[in-house]
């Protein structure tokens, strides 16, 4: 009697809704926490950046001018299809953390309500950051909010899940498309989160998971001509400075990094960081 | 015999022996002028052009997408692009083309890119008859030259009094280069000199302007017709042959540009004259323009490396190898953000 071999799952990049290795052919050995081999992930290499951003700018017309209703939708069957995958979820983020399976769990019910909370959002942030402004003659005068466009994310080393969640989410519900480079030290939730992804309705190349070295990757996406923001929620202090530096060039809206729980609530800070104003004058009687 | 005696392997090489047509009725003369009396009747111009070598569709298919795995980079790159950019006529054949439009694209034409002077201008900017005034008072004292459109663009379906009134128009209004198209139907229905009669008439009516002669190859279906037609329009005077018009899918294709680059190094063997190539239509990026290039200097060889005999009819390719010299000046990843828009 021969044993069967297991059929052992290849982590991939998830760029434009596709699957793809690295263009680079890298990768790179992941451990669990206690440093058991875990995988082996591809090593994302600044090609891979180049063809995400192109991505998520071909996504953006579509994604930008779907109704908030559908956006909200689409990320509230994101969060059902998280839950039916609770199980493989909590199972690597215990791997990842080396928490205990009960603790993975919560803090994958965590990530789920986080996304149903952030799709409540979608047609409610308008509300709350648009107005109708009072002017000193026969116009309608009316502030709203739109997305800024392509958005680049450092995800946050910490929390492989929720911290990604958290992350991307309050960036694609008001209409951006994003570049997200994965947790380098635990990126396996990231990918598995591609799969759950590729099948919630999610148009391809909204949302695009690198996983690689932040370090290498972070600074490309930092000078690329055609990202409109970037999250540097996980990038170290001097990353995070020298993207800085390079993301002031075409005057990118920057997040800066800064110590959180993710555990908290949120608050609206994470979407609004995203979102430019713009502003109509509409004339009253003709 | 109708179609003519020779195939041959994947190269050609159209030495004058092959311009009789073995075992047909009528006599071509191949020893003094072989060329002379081709044109005699449509029945010698149908024996020669059914006499050149058929195309071997998979060897060309083959060795064009082999000639498309070139890597170019860095310097040879950046030299790729600005040659590339040198080449490109800019075109805009719409509809809805007002005066503006024109004027805006004679400015990018003149300086593509207003943020960094190094970049050459491009070739030409290839406009309908009625606009060439308005080109011409834009590009004054340019360098660029003005192409225009003629002959009942796109169809060709018209007679040939207004095709020559539609070419002398856009002479008298000053363009440098009549992009002609041919009439596809009498083509393909076998009456081969009356497209022939139709170049030599709008030649003439071009003057000193340059005439392309636009072979529209999506329409022609078979690699051999595209042959067939490419040196028909040599023989009757073109000065450049183009593939596509734009208007019709497919257009500029690599195999059907390596077999036109074949037609114009086999035609200036034969008769010393030498004919430029002007793909046209679908070539969209920087890798494609540098695979144009690699498959003019591994065809025809680089004379034709030249704005002077070889072209690129595109218009969203220049943003494209704007932003690819961009990033490699730059170092940075380029946007379309800050390009015009046409």
């Amino acid at each position: 009697m021969t044993e069967r071999l297991a059929v052992r799952k290849t982590y991939k990049l998830f760029i434009g809704g596709a699957f793809p290795r690295s263009e680079s052919g890298r990768s790179y050995v992941v451990t669990s926490s206690k440093g058991d081999f875990l995988a082996n992930a591809s090593r994302a290499s600044r090609k891979d950046a180049r063809d995400a951003v192109s991505a998520a700018r071909k996504a953006f017309p579509g994604w930008s001018g779907a109704t908030a209703y559908n956006r909200g939708q689409i990320l509230y069957r994101i969060a059902e299809m998280l839950e039916g995958r609770r199980a493989q979820f909590a199972a690597e983020v215990a791997e990842a953390d080396g928490v205990s399976g009960k603790k993975a769990g919560e803090l994958v019910d965590l990530a789920v309500d986080r996304l149903v909370w952030y799709a409540g959002w979608s047609d409610k942030i308008s509300a709350v950051r648009g107005a109708a402004n009072p002017v000193a003659g026969p116009y309608f005068n009316l502030s709203t909010p739109e997305p800024t466009g392509v958005v680049a994310v450092v995800a946050p080393a910490a929390a492989p899940l929720l911290g990604l969640i958290s992350v991307i989410a309050p960036v694609i519900v008001t209409g951006n498309t994003c570049v997200v480079v994965a947790s380098e030290r635990a990126p396996l939730p990231a990918i598995t989160l591609a799969e759950v992804l590729a099948t919630s309705d999610l148009p391809g190349g909204v949302i695009n998971i690198l996983t690689g070295s932040a370090e290498e990757i972070a600074p490309w996406l930092a000078g690329h001509m055609d990202v409109n923001g970037i999250d540097l929620t996980g990038a170290s202090p001097e990353l995070a400075q020298k993207c800085e530096e390079m993301a002031a060039d075409n005057l990118k809206r920057v997040l800066r990094p800064k110590t959180a729980d993710w555990s908290a609530d949120p608050g609206t800070g994470r979407m609004t960081a995203f979102l430019e104003t713009k502003t109509v004058w509409h004339p009253i009687g003709t | 015999m109708q179609e003519g005696a020779v195939t041959a392997g994947a190269r050609h090489s159209i030495g004058l022996e092959t311009f009789a047509p073995v075992g047909d009725a009528v006599e071509v003369s191949t020893v003094t002028s072989p060329l002379a009396e081709v044109a005699a009747s449509n029945a010698t111009l149908r024996a020669f052009l059914h006499g050149l070598p058929g195309v071997d569709q998979v060897g060309a298919d083959a060795r064009a997408a082999m000639l498309g795995t070139r890597s170019i980079k860095t310097t040879a790159k950046a030299s790729a692009i600005d040659l590339a950019i040198s080449m490109v006529d800019l075109t805009t054949l719409e509809g809805a083309d007002t005066p503006g439009k024109v004027r805006a694209m004679c400015a990018k034409a003149i300086r593509p890119d207003p943020s960094d002077l190094s970049v050459p201008h491009v070739a030409a900017v290839c406009v309908y008859p009625d606009l060439v005034a308005e080109a011409k008072a834009a590009l004054k004292g340019s360098p660029v030259k003005i192409a225009s459109v003629a002959t009942a663009f796109p169809s060709g379906r018209s007679s040939l009094e207004v095709k020559v009134a539609d070419t002398a128009l856009a002479v008298a209004a000053g363009a440098d280069e009549i992009d002609m198209v041919i009439d596809r139907g009498a083509f393909l229905a076998g009456d081969y000199i009356k497209v022939f009669e139709e170049i030599a008439a709008i030649k003439a009516a071009s003057g000193e302007a340059h005439l392309k002669v636009i072979l529209e190859t999506g329409e022609l279906v078979t690699y051999d017709n595209v042959r067939r037609a490419s040196w028909l329009a040599m023989l009757a005077g073109g000065d450049f042959i183009k593939t596509s018009t734009g208007k019709v899918q497919p257009a500029a294709t690599p195999p059907v540009t390596l077999i036109m680059l074949e037609a114009v190094r086999d035609f200036l063997d034969a008769t010393g004259r030498k004919v430029g190539v002007k793909p046209a239509g679908g070539i969209r990026t920087t890798k494609d323009a540098i695979k144009m290039l690699v498959l003019v200097n591994e065809t025809a060889g680089d004379g034709w490396l030249s704005p002077d005999w070889f072209r690129l009819g595109a218009s969203s390719v220049l943003n494209d190898l704007l932003m690819q010299r961009q990033k490699l000046t730059t170092g940075r990843y380029a946007g379309p953000d800050y390009f015009t828009l046409d």
